[in-house]
């Protein structure tokens, strides 16, 4: 199977890639997917308490080049959106900015609940230490 | 001697054509095009000649002391279907059931989910941790109503040698017929369907360095004499098991693949064996958690099969693809998405399957290729480690099976 330009460039360019301290206020982690699939993506989101605007992101993926890509093009893509604005990412958005095959749509949807993840994460954390909520939703 | 872009070390799909074999081919598609079953002119006798010739030198290869008992076939996959199937129609009136292993060659094992369909009972013998059938679990299976026993010589996948000999002589006790799949190993180490009691045997030219599109059924016919039922039928070819014109220039070029197999074939072995070695302690010296699959010991000279933890298999070979030909599973298998069947009949864990890579070298493979291909594949599994979040918490001290984890 030949892969798409970008998700070539992905992989050998990954953008992001690293851990932040989990435990962090503004820091929320999403660990989606099971290694008996072949599929593990660690999605990090860290958001500016005041503003809600996601800051950083970081990520770590275990699969193929196109799980690979879809979690760096995520990155990508969060870094500057508001948490509101970043659980509208859609799988389909990134299917086609990566031009994933069929077979390989399951990468972007691993990709897409990573992001809700995190967001949920982030919420929770958020929620328990007792900080206003009114920015997330 | 400067390095050739890219190297193929997947010689357990296929294998280039040597140019001797071509060179032996080339007259038989112009001058010499005769068709093999003319029998009242020199075009005909030429070609039924040379088919002849090549039919004594596969045979001699896999120690058929009569060439008749080899059958011409399109390949290995044809082969395979013919004996299962062959056999199934033939003696169903004797008995229904067939015992295989879980780790036969697709072929194999979509031939019997077939003849389950049609009403076969199918044992489907599982393998120890190293690969290797346990005979006993063979003996085990057989019934009174077994009619065949189907055990592949070696694995595509991790390259182990199964005790051939051990399950002949099993078979003949038991009176049932024994067939082989031996395309992975025909050509490569010595076999001898008399001393090892083999009644069928499938093999590939494309996998012994001859070309593609030709393989050969060795049909047994004394002691006992194996009758098939054809899968095609037609002008009776192949002592009626195998209707069809022979592809001459094929089948030309399979007996000269043979012919070089079996002249080199000390050499070679010795050779690729120190090869594999090589790379095999280059790199499960380097790399931390990297697993060999398969028995070390009873296994192709030419085969290398190691699980990456916690690094899949597809990202790894992306990483080589532009300068290196290998695979992760097998290439029957590597079009779906699935871990590799055979690995996980290791019983190894599903995330290990997932992280297979199989070297499979060849004899025009040099050590520079070995040494290059090594480095690479340690350079690309370390710097998929640093991003994948299950090394980093088996780092942390994590047990990654603790973790529910969130399957789609």
């Amino acid at each position: 199977m030949a892969y798409s330009e970008k998700v070539v460039d992905h992989y050998n360019n990954p953008r992001n890639v690293g851990s932040f301290p989990k435990d962090t206020l503004g820091v929320g982690t999403g660990l989606v997917g099971a290694p008996e699939c072949g599929d593990v993506m660690k999605l990090q989101i860290k958001v500016n308490v005041q503003t809600g605007v996601i800051e950083d992101a970081k990520f770590k993926t275990f699969g193929c080049g196109s799980a690979i890509a879809s979690s760096s093009l995520a990155t990508e893509w969060l870094k500057g959106k508001t948490v509101d604005e970043a659980a509208k990412i859609k799988n389909t958005d990134i299917v086609s900015e990566l031009k994933l095959p069929p077979v390989k749509i399951h990468c972007s949807v691993l990709a897409e609940d990573a992001i809700k993840a995190a967001l949920a994460d982030c919420k929770e954390k958020w929620l328990k230490a007792g900080a206003p909520a009114a920015s997330t939703t | 001697m400067a390095l050739k872009f890219p190297i193929f070390m997947d010689a357990q799909s296929t294998t280039p054509c040597d140019p001797r074999v071509v060179e032996a081919m080339l007259p038989y598609f112009t001058e010499k095009f005769g068709h093999p079953a003319s029998r009242n002119h020199p075009f005909g006798w030429e070609a039924e000649g040379a088919t002849d010739a090549a039919r004594a030198r596969v045979a001699r290869l896999i120690g058929a002391r009569d060439a008749k008992e080899v059958v011409f076939t399109s390949g290995g996959t044809e082969a395979i279907n013919l004996a299962l199937k062959g056999v199934a129609e033939m003696y169903r009136e004797k008995g229904n059931h067939i015992v295989t292993t879980a780790i036969e060659q697709r072929a194999g094992l979509d031939t019997c989910k077939r003849l389950e369909r049609q009403g076969f009972a199918v044992t489907y013998v599982p393998v120890q941790p190293n690969g290797l059938v346990d005979v006993d679990d063979v003996k085990k299976a057989i019934t009174d109503k077994t009619i065949l026993i189907s055990v592949m010589f070696a694995n595509n996948e991790i390259g182990t040698i199964q005790d051939i000999a051990a399950i002949g002589k099993l078979a003949k006790e038991k009176g049932i017929i024994f067939h082989t799949d031996a395309t992975q190993a025909v050509g490569k180490i010595p076999i001898d369907v008399e001393t090892m009691g083999i009644d069928l045997l499938s093999c590939t030219a494309h996998l012994l360095y001859g070309p593609k599109g030709v393989g050969a059924l060795y049909v047994r016919r004394k002691g006992p004499r194996v009758r098939l039922a054809p899968m095609i039928d037609g002008g009776g070819h192949e002592r009626g098991m195998r209707s069809g014109t022979l592809p001459v220039p094929l089948i030309v070029g399979f007996g000269r693949a043979a012919e070089i197999c079996e002249e080199s074939m000390p050499e070679e072995r010795a050779r690729l064996a120190k090869l594999r070695d090589r790379l095999q302690d280059t790199i499960l010296g380097s790399v931390d958690e990297a697993f060999l699959n398969g028995d070390p010991e009873r296994r192709l000279p030419h085969n290398l099969n190691i699980s990456f933890a916690y690094v899949e298999g597809e990202s790894v070979l992306m990483g080589l693809n532009k300068e290196t030909a290998l695979s992760s599973g097998s290439a029957c298998t590597s079009a779906t998405l699935e871990p590799s069947y055979v690995i996980a009949a290791l019983g190894a864990s599903s995330e290990l399957a997932h992280s297979s890579i199989r070297f499979s070298l060849h004899r025009f493979n040099t050590e520079e290729e070995g040494d290059w291909v090594a480095r690479r594949t340690i350079e690309v599994v370390r710097r998929l480690r640093d991003m994948s979040p299950l090394y980093e918490l088996a780092k942390e001290g994590v047990d990654l099976k603790s973790i529910r984890w969130k399957a789609e």
